[in-house]
């Protein structure tokens, strides 16, 4: 099929979906397959679990920018976020439905350190095929889902550092089934994947004096 | 007393640098212009210590004005990811300059699509120079 087209890319519109027409949703066995290429690729090239870690979460982070600058476009309101609790609530709900086409499961303060917050998502797509052997110790492929939390935090002003854990689910602890989305759950998961944010200190400084 | 249109400067400031400057309106040529376009550079940056204090008291993009410098005036924008659009201009409507605004923000935006383009790096793209000038001369003078 030819796709010449002669009109620049800065003229056609910005739209839904970036130009793909309907509702602009990629299918998510076509992600799966990619993104465990990505994953294979670097594997291949790195020396150290961690610095596969940091590669996932580096790749990750331009999309967080990308993604930061996008919506807020789209949300057509010209006004940006101020605030910590603000801009956490925009990446646990407009991120997350934008990129996976639901809102994260929770966003939780942690009690013992002021600064810690956890964004917690049953079913991340990232690591929905992936299976670790256990001589991998504690990888976690969703360190992707964190690039991308930490490039939105960071591009706006907010810096921090974001890891991803998997939990095990409590007993009676059950992802909620949303009936908007058609795809079945491939498979019963055991574990969860929890997000931590550790925001740097000046933020925290600067959001306390905002308060005032 | 000159009648030409006074020249404006749209400057786009990242973390760190500049990534886009244009003069609006320059009159061609006079060794006057040259000062004149310095002096208006130096101008636009001593307003972004002020655009840094005003950034965090309000959500809203639109700064308005933020500076005033003898008969000019700096409006600023601020996006999203916190680069900044500056204006230096010697009194347009806010209006005027708040829809130039938003436009260039619509090219911003289209341009960091690009996978290829890194955020916060200098925006080299002639095909947003041209319309970034197509726009001043619509909305601003």
């Amino acid at each position: 099929m030819q796709r010449s087209s002669n009109t620049n890319i800065l003229d056609r519109p910005l739209g839904r979906g970036g130009g793909r027409g309907g509702d602009g949703n990629v299918s998510l066995s076509a992600f799966a397959y990619l993104y465990s290429e990505l994953v294979q690729y670097h594997q291949g090239r790195v020396a150290s679990i961690s610095e596969l870690e940091r590669r996932l979460e580096s790749a990750g982070y331009g999309v967080g920018l990308k993604v930061l600058e996008l919506l807020a476009y789209r949300s057509r309101e010209a006004k940006r976020e101020t605030r910590l609790m603000s801009i956490l609530h925009f990446v646990s709900s407009s991120v997350w439905k934008a990129l996976f086409g639901k809102a994260a499961d929770s966003l939780e303060r942690s009690i013992d350190h002021a600064d810690e917050f956890m964004i917690v998502d049953y079913e991340p797509i990232t690591s929905t095929f992936v299976s670790v052997p256990s001589d991998f110790g504690q990888l976690s492929v969703d360190a992707y889902i964190s690039g991308i939390i930490a490039g939105v935090l960071d591009g706006a002003g907010f810096t921090a550092r974001v890891t991803a854990h998997s939990v095990t689910m409590e007993e009676g602890e059950k992802p909620v089934s949303t009936s908007s989305s058609a795809a079945s759950t491939p498979l019963p998961r055991k574990e969860k994947a929890v997000f931590l944010v550790k925001f740097a200190q000046e933020v925290l400084a600067r959001d306390a004096a905002l308060e005032r | 007393m000159t009648s030409t249109a006074p020249t404006m400067l749209f400057v786009i400031v990242g973390k760190n640098e500049p990534l886009y400057e244009a003069e609006f309106n320059k009159a061609v040529g006079s060794a006057a212009a040259d000062s004149v376009s310095r002096q208006n550079y130096f101008v636009l940056h001593s307003a972004l210590d002020l655009v840094e204090k005003a950034a965090w008291t309000t959500s809203n993009m639109y700064l308005k004005v933020v500076d005033k410098v003898n008969n000019q005036q700096v409006s600023t924008f601020l996006t999203a990811g916190n680069i900044k659009f500056m204006l230096l201009h010697a009194g347009r409507s806010e209006d005027a300059i708040r829809n130039f605004f938003i436009e260039v923000y619509e090219l911003y935006v289209k341009l960091s699509m690009n996978p290829f383009y890194k955020f916060d790096s200098p925006i080299t793209s002639e095909s947003f120079d041209t319309r970034v000038r197509a726009l001043a001369r619509r909305y601003v003078s």
